[in-house]
């Protein structure tokens, strides 16, 4: 069945701010279906609150709103638009209860809005254990054995224990978990039904200890149904899939067994009613008796689709929009091959491994047992010819310690698969054969540890590896999409260096104080450098992204973003010059090392890095230029430490040297709370200052301001964890005009080339210079939005040796309305996770619009999700949100073109800026 | 890359694949041939339509879930070789203990691509010189019978070698008569799970043999080798059509096409993996299918063509008053089992036949 014709306006729901269980997958899913759809011809209207995802950029929609994902915001959108569909299946669970919300409250039957790709029925049926477990029953379909209750009363006295406890409708497990005995088990219910929204659990057989399974499908209106992706999890039943090392395809089951998963899995979504796209089935596999049962179903596009789609090639999310505004799968072409059908099913010739990425230590109150609800923050996807090449990719790209998994209940074909490594790393040790291991796939570093090398001489004791492409069809046909990965073997034929290649250094997994805004930044970037003639490459091993999209550049890797393989990746692409300074801090730490193995780093930021980083010349740097800032000290001990603090004058600032989103920083008021952990610096701490987050456009010589972001919460707040706004209330005329001569100054004795992000604080008139870095920050997303100003775009120019003078930007950049950012905290798995402080905690964060301060914080919050504002800050907000002050700012507006995203009142046509 | 290995496999165009023997020892020599299916491997060498072939696995991790009898598809390997990237040694063992010539260490992705472009050729494989195999490899008769014609080279019918000596019987029920010409168990299994008594019947049995059984329908089983090669067979078919209806799998399906008067050509590679999709032209559904198969059926404007694939367009079905065939295989065994109502097909026909005026 050809595409509809009836459809015109289509609504797309984004998923909010990154949480754990619900992270940028949907930022990928969503930004493919905008781009499909409209290329359909079809008017896409989007929803989200998350200023960091590509997906609410204005070229993605034809009109973005950003907006507080509830069920009032979303009823105003739909009558102001009128689409004609709402497509809930790509915005994970979020989307889905509120498309169900939407149906219940009788907004989509008043504006005649049809649900595409799922229906209510199929939800709740997918949804609701009790109705999944209805439908499996009468189709014969096997569950474990299980009881439903709303209330502890209703719990029968031959409940199966151990048991787990699954709350209804919540993301990614939570409430969720296993109890061994009886207390366990009434405590944990207790717990689930108030995690629950519609205050319902099911306690279910445990299955722990079985082997697990997921299969990634697609179906079609015609009933076409076809396997994407098989995966099998190495942690046994009990650990959340979000957590676990996954591998694709399954490794262990024979093809009559994988067989009964893939018939069953197909008979789960006919009976649940899945209308089309993709669907996720879950199965957990007893070894020795073979009992299989269906542990859930997720009738969208799930982080596991997201995790299929890079691990296969195959575009889940794009094939899902375009089924559900009425073609069949037989109707599309397989991208990859340009010839194919879409109608199959993916055969690898290689391995995927999934790591997950644990933030544990940010958490020191929280339990890191590993359970049922997810506590992953992000992953890395390993690609690899043989499971051990692919596992220590995925290791590597974690970037922890590249320790290998140790899990209990291992299937035994895994025992033997790490034992290989183990092995093989003996054998290595024995004779030194460097391309040998190579093949065996272990990375670099571990060779260097194993013979006591460094990186650098193990590779020239090695050849650089050959170019595969993700191909979807084990090479049986051409493949025309430029996906590949690396290892040591011939390779596929490589094109030859052109002189116009940039490579792009992606920002590697998910964490605390590194997410999303990277890979937007990273995503922008490849766009610029392709519009501005150029090949973009991206390097990246973030699964999750829509970095790792094919259509997203020119080429991908998907590797992890180390140094041994952004050296191969320049060894293969001869690249032009390398982009270190959008990836956040992973490509920074190698961009000393790939400078010194002779890549070409573009816009030459090594100066600029290394002044800025090292504490002593800066702090030089801001001395000669007259520019204030905190007293700071170095101490490697406790003793060192003191002394520091006592010439400083208390309170200060005290943590480690060389860290991310300030881990283990705190604010220290007398001698008695005084530790430290290894060489750490003591600043002087602003007490009652105003925090103020500056992101500049610089050539070298000079700086324009793009945005100030002023701080909601007072000093000591980490950046990442602070609410801010912007226009600032308190940036004054003078103000600003002194921090763009401060700028000035900084960037030209920096001579930093592209986006500079500068932490200030503001004390009685006072502006003092916390921290200056020479690349794009986390508010770069957030900035780009509210003033409707590319900046990536720009920056990418600019590190290609062009003038702010030739950028044509406006002589003031101003906010198209007030815009306040909120953070998003993990509180709801992690006990203390919200109390703000030195040590960034949150893992998203939302955005909203208003025409106060007040205004936009209000609903900032309740993007948020949270009720209302602490006091103290609505009331000292609503003072400084004065008329005058406003008119002001609005009087000295620039009126250059932009883009906007709009809010839900005044409407107007995004356009894009020509860079 | 040195790879310090003493076995080779080597292409009948030159090419040579440096690798580890891990089967049986010494050499072997076939057509060398691709499989994209990702599990199933002890399926697929057993599968008779694989003799005088060496079989690549193109999923690089082979053996994980070790060998088991009741995964044969046969009483015998019939692969000439196995050519690896990385192989269990439960299952290498396996291999050579069936006197099996393996290597692992090979790098079937560049293996793959080179088959993939230059085409089905003659390979040899194991502990010699790449100069030794290469000449083995040009000395090995070819499946193509217009080729093995042209140049006096030409394997003898392979289907014959394979298909049982004697009439077997399996099952209960009203009676299908196959023709064996190197069936898969499964295909027997499948049968006779629907209630079927399935005789298995000797390739070389012409019409009467066949109908002197009584059989309410017959199928044509799967097997090796060039269709063309098999005249007698296709005499015999077209014996039975009108008589019976008759059904046909993979090779089955070529020599139906054949004593319907069609063609049929060797495809540049072939078709084998367990993600090939078809189209069912009357109910535009898609079945994901099994396939295994060298040559196929040329289209033809009169051909009551029931099937195509989606990947290149070739005939994939054959469906008309009396006879019903498919190029890939229901049965699966390894793979997808949307195809598998075909039996069910042939199930209701055997119960619908008029039986005869013997019975």
């Amino acid at each position: 069945m050809p595409k509809r014709a009836d459809l015109r306006t289509i609504l797309i729901i984004g998923s909010g701010p990154i949480r754990i269980g619900q992270a940028c997958e949907f930022d990928y899913s969503g930004s493919q279906a905008c781009r499909v759809l409209r290329a359909e011809g079809l008017r896409v209207v989007l929803v989200n609150s998350n200023p960091a995802t590509i997906m609410t950029d204005p070229e993605w929609a034809d009109a973005t709103y950003i907006e507080p994902l509830d069920a009032e915001a979303l009823a105003q959108v739909i009558e102001k638009e009128r689409p004609d569909a709402l497509l809930p299946t790509l915005g994970g669970q979020t989307a889905l209860n509120l498309a169900i919300e939407l149906s219940d409250e009788g907004v989509l039957s008043q504006y005649e809005v049809e649900l595409v790709g799922a229906n209510v029925g199929a939800i709740r049926r997918a949804e609701d254990r009790l109705a999944f477990r209805q439908a499996m029953d009468e189709a014969s379909l096997p569950v474990p054995r299980s009881v439903v209750v709303t209330s502890l009363d209703e719990l029968p006295a031959g409940t199966p224990c151990p048991a787990v406890v699954r709350p209804a409708f919540t993301l990614g497990g939570k409430g969720g978990g296993l109890a061994r005995d009886w207390d366990e088990l009434i405590a944990r219910i207790r717990y689930g039904l108030e995690a629950s929204p519609i205050g319902q659990v099911l306690v279910e057989e445990s299955v722990e200890g079985w082997q697990e399974y997921e299969l990634e499908i697609m179906s079609d209106t015609a009933g076409n149904c076809v396997v994407v992706c098989s995966i099998e999890n190495l942690d046994p039943m009990g650990v959340h899939t979000g957590d676990s090392w996954t591998v694709a395809p399954q490794q262990t089951l024979p093809d009559h067994e994988y067989q009964r998963l893939r018939d069953a899995a197909f008979a789960a979504a006919r009976t649940v009613g899945v209308a089309t796209g993709g669907a996720n089935v879950q199965f957990a596999y007893e070894p020795g008796p073979g009992r299989l049962v269906l542990i859930e179903m997720n009738p969208r596009v799930s982080r596991s689709s997201a995790l299929a789609s890079k691990a296969t090639g195959f575009p889940i999310a794009k094939l899902a929009a375009l089924l559900a505004v009425g073609y069949t799968l037989d109707e599309l072409p397989n991208d990859i091959t340009g010839k194919s059908s879409a109608a199959f099913e993916p055969a690898l010739d290689y391995v995927a491994v999934k790591a997950p990425r644990f933030d544990f230590e940010k958490f020191p109150l929280a339990d890191a047992e590993l359970g049922t609800e997810m506590r992953a923050v992000g992953e890395a996807l390993g690609l690899g010819r043989t499971f051990p090449e692919a596992l220590l990719k995925a290791a590597e790209g974690r970037e922890g310690d590249g320790e290998l998994p140790e899990i209990a209940g291992l299937h035994p074909y895994f025992v033997r698969e790490l034992e290989s490594i183990r092995e093989a790393e003996s054998r290595l040790a024995a004779d030194g054969d460097v391309g040998e291991a190579k093949r065996f796939g272990i990375p670099d570093a571990r060779i260097a540890r194993v013979l006591g090398l460094s990186e650098a001489d193990v590779r020239t004791r090695r050849l650089v590896p050959g170019r595969l492409a993700v191909d979807s069809c084990a090479a049986e046909f051409e493949a025309r999409t430029p996906y590949f990965y690396l290892s040591h073997e011939a390779g596929d034929p490589v094109e030859e260096a052109n002189g116009r290649t940039i490579v792009i250094l992606g920002s590697g997994p998910n964490r605390i104080g590194q997410g999303i805004e990277f890979d937007y930044c990273c995503v922008h970037a490849a766009e610029a450098f392709r519009r501005l003639g150029y090949e973009a490459v991206m390097l990246n091993s973030n699964p999750e992204t829509v970095s790792t999209d094919y259509d997203t550049s020119d080429r991908l890797y998907l590797e992890p973003v180390t140094l041994e393989r952004a050296l191969d990746v320049c060894a293969i692409e001869d690249p032009l010059g390398v982009v270190v300074s959008l990836g956040g801090q992973t490509p920074l730490t190698i961009a000393r090392a790939l400078a010194d193995g002779g890549v070409p780093l573009l816009g030459d930021p090594l100066g600029a890095i290394e002044s800025a980083e090292d504490r002593g010349a800066f702090g030089k740097i801001l001395d000669e230029l007259g520019i204030a800032a905190p007293r700071w000290g170095v101490a490697d001990t406790r003793a060192e430490a003191l002394a520091v603090a006592e010439e400083i004058g208390y309170p200060v600032l005290v943590r480690p040297h060389f860290v991310l989103g300030g881990r283990r920083m705190r604010v220290v008021r007398g001698p008695a709370e005084l530790e430290v952990h290894g060489p750490s610096l003591v600043d002087q701490f602003l007490e009652e200052a105003l925090e103020l987050d500056v992101d500049l456009l610089c050539d070298g010589e000079t700086a324009w301001v793009a945005g100030i972001l002023e701080h909601i919460e007072p000093v000591g707040v980490h950046s990442g964890d602070s609410a801010c706004v912007i226009p600032g209330p308190s940036v004054t005329g003078e103000v600003e005009s002194r921090i763009g001569e401060l700028a000035e100054a900084l960037s030209r004795r920096l001579a930093a080339r592209g986006l500079v992000n500068l932490q200030l604080a503001l004390r009685d008139r006072e502006l003092y210079v916390i921290e200056a870095n020479p690349r794009a920050s986390r508010t770069v997303p957030f900035v780009a939005k509210a003033t409707g100003i590319p900046l990536v775009h720009h920056a990418c120019r600019l590190m290609l040796g062009e003038r702010l003078a030739d950028l044509d930007l406006p002589v003031r950049a101003e906010p198209t309305r007030v815009w306040v950012k909120e953070a998003i905290f993990p509180d709801d798995r992690f006990p203390g996770a919200a109390d703000r402080g030195a040590e960034m905690k949150s893992t998203g964060e939302v955005m909203a619009g208003g025409t106060t301060p007040a205004e936009a914080y209000a609903r900032a919050l309740r993007a948020a999700g949270r009720s209302g504002a602490p006091d103290w800050i609505g009331s000292s907000l609503q003072e400084l949100a004065t008329p005058e002050h406003h008119a002001e700012r609005v009087a000295g507006s620039g009126t250059g073109r932009r883009a906007r995203v709009r809010s839900v009142a005044p409407p107007i046509r995004p356009h894009l800026r020509d860079v | 890359m040195t790879v310090m290995e003493d076995s080779y496999l080597a292409l009948e165009d030159g090419s040579v694949f440096p690798g580890r023997a891990v089967g049986a020892p010494g050499t072997a020599t076939g057509e060398i041939c691709f499989t994209t299916s990702m599990a199933g491997y002890q399926e697929a060498v057993t599968d008779p339509s694989y003799h005088a072939q060496v079989l690549v696995f193109s999923y690089p991790l082979i053996g994980n879930y070790g060998v088991a009898d009741s995964r044969l598809e046969s009483d015998r390997v019939w692969t000439r070789g196995v050519i690896m990237r990385r192989s269990r040694p439960v299952w290498s063992r396996w291999l050579a203990e069936q006197d099996v010539v393996a290597l692992e260490e090979v790098d079937t992705r560049a293996l793959v691509r080179h088959v993939r472009s230059v085409g089905a050729m003659r390979c040899g494989l194991g502990q010699a010189s790449p100069t030794d195999l290469i000449a083995a490899a040009k000395a090995e008769p070819h499946l193509d019978f217009e080729r093995g014609q042209a140049e006096s080279l030409m394997a003898p019918p392979l289907a014959v070698e394979a298909g049982t000596p004697v009439a077997r019987v399996f099952g209960e029920g009203p009676r299908v008569a196959v023709m064996d010409f190197g069936c898969k168990r499964s295909i027997v299994a499948n049968l006779v799970k629907r209630g079927l008594e399935v005789h298995l019947v000797p390739p070389t049995w012409g019409v009467a043999q066949i109908l002197g059984l009584d059989p309410r329908v017959v199928l044509i089983g799967n097997g090796p080798g060039d269709p063309a090669q098999l005249g007698e067979p296709v005499q015999a078919i077209r014996g039975l059509l009108g008589q019976t209806e008759v059904f046909g799998i993979c090779l089955g399906h070529q020599l139906l096409g054949l004593a319907l008067g069609l063609k049929t050509f060797k495809l540049p590679f072939g078709h084998r993996g367990a993600n090939h999709p078809v189209r069912v032209r009357e109910t535009k559904r898609v079945l994901v299918t099994v396939q295994n198969h060298g040559f196929a059926v040329e289209a033809d404007e009169a051909a009551a063509v029931s099937h195509i694939s989606l990947n290149d367009g070739t005939v994939e079905g054959l469906e008309g008053d009396g006879f019903f065939s498919l190029q890939f295989h229901p049965e699966a065994a390894p793979g997808p089992h949307d195809a598998r109502p075909f039996f069910d097909r042939i199930a209701t026909a055997c119960r619908s036949a008029p039986t005869s005026a013997r019975s």
